[in-house]
């Protein structure tokens, strides 16, 4: 902690370069594609990347003005993999009959997403205002969840999940959405009753066992994953959520014993349910039984989608064929689900550790704002947000490579989906607002007159004690000014 | 709080670390595996419409790839002669992948290989079209016109003519044939309406791991008598000059049934014979009775050395299958997997390996394919020299048997396979299938005996005795004479 407060500087023209970068790859990853087919670069090209260097200026600017000691790594990062998803995208767009315009659909949600970004940075002044809304964020959850089952706005059963609603010439993914409200709750909830569930319990030997009534969120937490399965058939998600549960209890509790429970809670959850579910079972044979031919053919949860993604990832080999020079668009669903395995055929094996880098640096910058955080609710938030990054590349990229059974999640940043764009633009633009706080110098001067103590919600002050003996002292300078 | 954030940072980079190795296993270790996976159809898709080697039989190319004059699929493979070639060439189609020397040589016709490193970079400095080598095969195209026509069209066969000396294959013809250019046309749906139209037929040789020459299993019969004689010979129990039991009918032991020698033969006219006169006549019962003698791990022993159930090396260049002595044979199935029934099968080049090294003094040469692989500016980069694969027995067994094999063309059952003034060795073979009456009718044999020139294998599948004897060593007498000849 105290090496950041040392550097207590803003950093936000080293952001600006990096973010000049950042679009250069993006926009480069779109230019080079029609190059390497012999395109010119037409009018749509520029104007998109116009606006996308525009967008990305402005979030850069937003958070100039409202959160200068942000976490100068974070956006161009996030800029980076979103530009090089659409590069992709608008790649397979290209390959396709007829021609697509998933890419511009994208860049539309890129925009959308930013001006998200910028929302949040510049109405969320000070992220312990969420914890407000913990209950709310708790019903709003549920809701969320509960949208894609409820007659009349669902969209029925999209390729094997029930997780879509549509409005109009809509659709959403609500649970994307979801994500972020169920992180703010459990920080939430977390940050208020931990104490509770940390002391209270017997203890048998080493292992300090939770109290039955304790044990209650976990349960429900247990439950929603499960019913997001059951009803939902969205196997990626519900792994998603119980994961972030997981990660914030244990941050929340600092005992082994918590996640321990909690893996074996989901390790069972997944043998119920693959002995239960056909489905589960399907995308389990398929993950087995690759190269069976019978699972191979199978109409239904055969193994056609991953395999021929292994082939493209084959064909990149260490570098690559080039954007723009592979066959991508021969894996069904190579612009969402599949998009790992079209970078890992056009940029190779070195394109994708680049990716697999930047997502390892953006949910290290995430846990590092969370270790910097002054308050518990803030570090759990951060530290679940960035979790649930990580652990949705972890899912989706070793779904892809054969690591683990394929299951239905987004590659954030990356893939195809206006939802899972937006969902992520907010949980970055929420982590940007919580590093600000923790990397802000602690101020000395007296507060200005839109930082009254009153904009912290009163349930804070205590919370922020519990924090561990470091941040309650530095928590209480700010209180004595 | 923030030694637990730590932690949950540790086990989360330990799932990225566990990421970049499974992606490095797929990219890296595993690609090569799954590049070269039957369902990988990519490797074809990026070169499909390059200008491919042409494959030359003769100095006159056989398949070649033509302009299309369109931008998006610059070149279409085209076969010439067609039919007679499908079996060695296979087809080269984006929707099922490539068969046959297409899919074996195709590192070469695509100018890939190592050889052609320097003119790939030529191509690509010139900013040149890249393109393949020509291969060149050992086939002469007389032989492979007149062995194709010596198969009736409707019949199930196939022949197979081989340099015994070198392991050169001359001609390798079988029929149904079909034609490459119908699977390798760029349009998707005539190609795919063709396939399923030529997947109904019984026997046709689309994939060279089921049917063809190098492919198709099938019973033996009488030909494989030649193993059983070897064997004897080499056990030391058995020479030149011992006298066999002739019984008409043999009793199978632990079995009812019986048997029978050829009724239609001359073997009833003794009950003892010689080797001789069991190989002219080609009578059962003899060599049953050595099976049963020896014992099938001997039997079993000489099939191997003779390439039963072996590779065949690395210049055929095509999916071989050789050949199976069963395994775990009570007596009776013994008796009657010795001459070449009950499970003991073989493909028509296996047949052919075997008489080919009884003709090279005992020795088995590869088999091989390619003459020559020129690249663009015909400059030789490869020209594979006859290599040995085995030996398969001794030089004193083979003059031996070559003897005896003599015998059968000069006074025996082969007689149809004689030519004027040459000295023929050879062996016929009738495998009956199931009662049906009909027959896999076989000749195997080699010419001229004291010098062999030529090797040559027949099988006719499915016919009736009249048919199979009109159409195996009378066949191979025209094909000993047109190849000696030159």
């Amino acid at each position: 902690m105290s090496a950041v407060e040392a550097a207590a500087r803003p950093r936000r023209n080293i952001e600006l370069v990096l973010l000049v970068l950042a679009l250069v790859v993006g926009i480069g990853a779109n230019a080079m594609t029609s190059i390497n087919q012999g395109l010119s670069l037409g009018n749509d090209f520029w104007m998109q990347s116009a606006i996308m260097a525009v967008a990305s200026l402005a979030v850069h600017i937003a958070l100039r003005f409202r959160a200068k000691y942000a976490d100068p790594l974070i956006l161009p990062i996030v800029v980076a993999l979103n530009g090089l998803g659409v590069a992709m995208i608008h790649r397979l767009d290209t390959a396709s009959t007829p021609v697509a315009d998933y890419g511009d659909v994208q860049a539309r949600w890129t925009v959308v997403g930013m001006a998200l970004a910028i929302g949040v940075i510049l109405f969320l002044k000070d992220h312990r205002m969420l914890r407000r809304f913990t209950y709310i964020s708790l019903i709003l959850s549920a809701v969320l969840l509960v949208l894609p089952l409820v007659p009349g706005i669902t969209a029925g059963d999209v390729n094997g999940a029930q997780v879509w609603i549509r409005i109009g010439p809509a659709s959403f993914q609500p649970g994307e959405v979801a994500k972020i409200t169920i992180g703010i709750f459990f920080a939430g909830y977390l940050s208020t009753n931990r104490d509770l569930i940390l002391l209270a319990g017997r203890r048998l030997g080493k292992l300090q066992l939770p109290r039955f009534r304790d044990l209650g969120p976990m349960i429900v937490a247990w439950l929603a994953s499960i019913g997001i399965l059951i009803f939902q058939h969205d196997l990626g998600m519900s792994i998603l959520f119980f994961g972030i549960f997981i990660s914030m209890i244990y941050v929340a509790t600092s005992r082994a014993s918590w996640a321990i429970l909690g893996i074996v809670l989901m390790f069972l959850g997944a043998m119920a349910s693959s002995e239960i579910f056909p489905h589960i079972r399907l995308r389990i044979d398929g993950w087995i039984n690759a190269f069976d031919p019978e699972v191979f053919g199978r109409q239904y949860g055969g193994s056609y989608q991953i395999v021929q993604g292994l082939f493209g990832m084959a064909n990149g080999g260490l570098i690559g064929t080039g954007m723009g020079q592979g066959r991508p668009d021969l894996v069904p669903f190579a612009h969402s689900d599949m998009i790992i395995a079209a970078f890992g055929e056009e940029l190779g094996l070195v394109g994708l550790f680049a990716i697999v880098v930047l997502y390892a640096l953006l949910v290290t910058r995430g846990m590092r704002a969370a270790i910097g955080a002054r308050d518990a609710f803030g570090k759990l938030l951060a530290c679940g947000l960035s979790a649930g990054i990580g652990l949705q590349c972890f899912v989706v990229m070793g779904g892809v490579t054969r690591l683990i059974p394929l299951t239905g999640l987004t590659t954030p940043f990356l893939a195809a989906g206006g939802s899972s764009l937006l969902a992520n633009w907010i949980i970055a633009a929420l982590i940007l607002v919580i590093s600000n706080a923790a990397r802000r110098p602690i101020d000395t001067t007296p507060l200005g007159p839109d930082e009254t103590p009153a904009a912290i919600p009163p349930s804070s002050a205590p919370s922020a004690h519990r924090g561990g003996p470091a941040e309650t002292t530095k928590t209480q300078v700010v209180k004595q000014q | 709080m923030n030694q637990a954030i730590r932690n949950a940072w540790v086990a989360i980079a330990a799932m990225f670390a566990l990421i970049l190795g499974s992606i490095s296993y797929v990219q890296v270790v595993g690609a090569d595996e799954l590049t070269s996976n039957q369902w990988n159809n990519r490797a074809i898709l990026q070169t499909f419409c390059q200008d491919r080697g042409t494959i030359v039989v003769g100095g006159q190319p056989i398949v070649q790839s033509v302009p299309t004059g369109s931008e998006s699929c610059k070149f279409q493979r085209q076969y010439l002669q067609p039919q007679l070639y499908a079996g060695l060439t296979g087809y080269y189609s984006n929707i099922f992948g490539s068969t046959g020397l297409e899919k074996s040589v195709n590192a070469a016709l695509t100018g890939q290989s190592d050889q052609l490193l320097l003119d790939r970079m030529k191509q690509l400095f010139l900013g040149q079209q890249p393109q393949g080598a020509s291969v060149e095969l050992t086939i002469d195209p007389a032989i492979q016109q007149l062995a194709y026509s010596l198969i009736p069209d409707g019949q199930r066969g196939s022949i197979v003519v081989t340099n015994p000396k070198t392991g050169a294959i001359i001609a390798m013809a079988s029929k149904p044939s079909y034609d490459p250019n119908q699977l390798a046309t760029h349009d998707q749906a005539a190609a795919q309406a063709a396939m399923a139209k030529l997947q109904g037929i019984q026997g046709i040789n689309l994939n060279q791991s089921v049917g063809g020459p190098t492919g198709a299993l099938l019973a033996p019969g009488s030909v494989f008598k030649l193993v059983d004689t070897t064997a004897a010979l080499a056990s030391g129990k058995y020479n030149k000059d011992s006298v066999l039991p002739n019984p008409a009918e043999m009793a199978l032991p632990g079995s009812s049934a019986k048997l029978p020698n050829y009724a239609g033969g001359n073997c009833y006219t003794q009950t003892q014979a010689s080797f001789a006169f069991a190989l002219e006549q080609s009578c059962n019962t003899p060599f049953a009775s050595i099976a049963l003698d020896l014992g099938q791990d001997a039997i079993g022993k000489q099939a191997a050395a003779y390439g039963f159930g072996q590779d065949a090396g690395n210049l055929l260049h095509l999916d071989y299958q050789s050949g199976v002595w069963p395994k775990n044979l009570d007596q009776s199935q013994l008796a009657q997997a010795s001459i070449g029934q009950f499970n003991t099968t073989a493909s028509p080049l296996q047949i052919a390996l075997m008489t080919s090294a009884i003709a090279n003094g005992g020795v088995q040469m590869k088999p091989s394919l390619v003459k020559t692989v020129r690249a663009p500016d015909l400059r030789v980069v490869d020209e594979p020299k006859p290599e040995v694969l085995r030996t398969s027995t001794t030089p004193d067994i083979s003059r031996q048997i070559t003897e005896w094999m003599t015998d059968v063309v000069s006074n025996g059952i082969g007689k149809g396979a004689a030519v004027p003034g040459v000295q023929v060795a050879g062996k016929t073979g009738t495998a009956e299938l199931g009662t049906s009456g009909l027959n896999n009718s076989w000749f195997t044999g080699f010419a001229p005996a004291d010098n062999p020139q030529v090797q040559v294998t027949i099988v006719m599948e499915g016919v009736d005795v009249a048919t199979g004897a009109k159409l195996t060593s009378p066949s191979a007498s025209k094909i000993f004479e047109a190849v000696l000849k030159k």
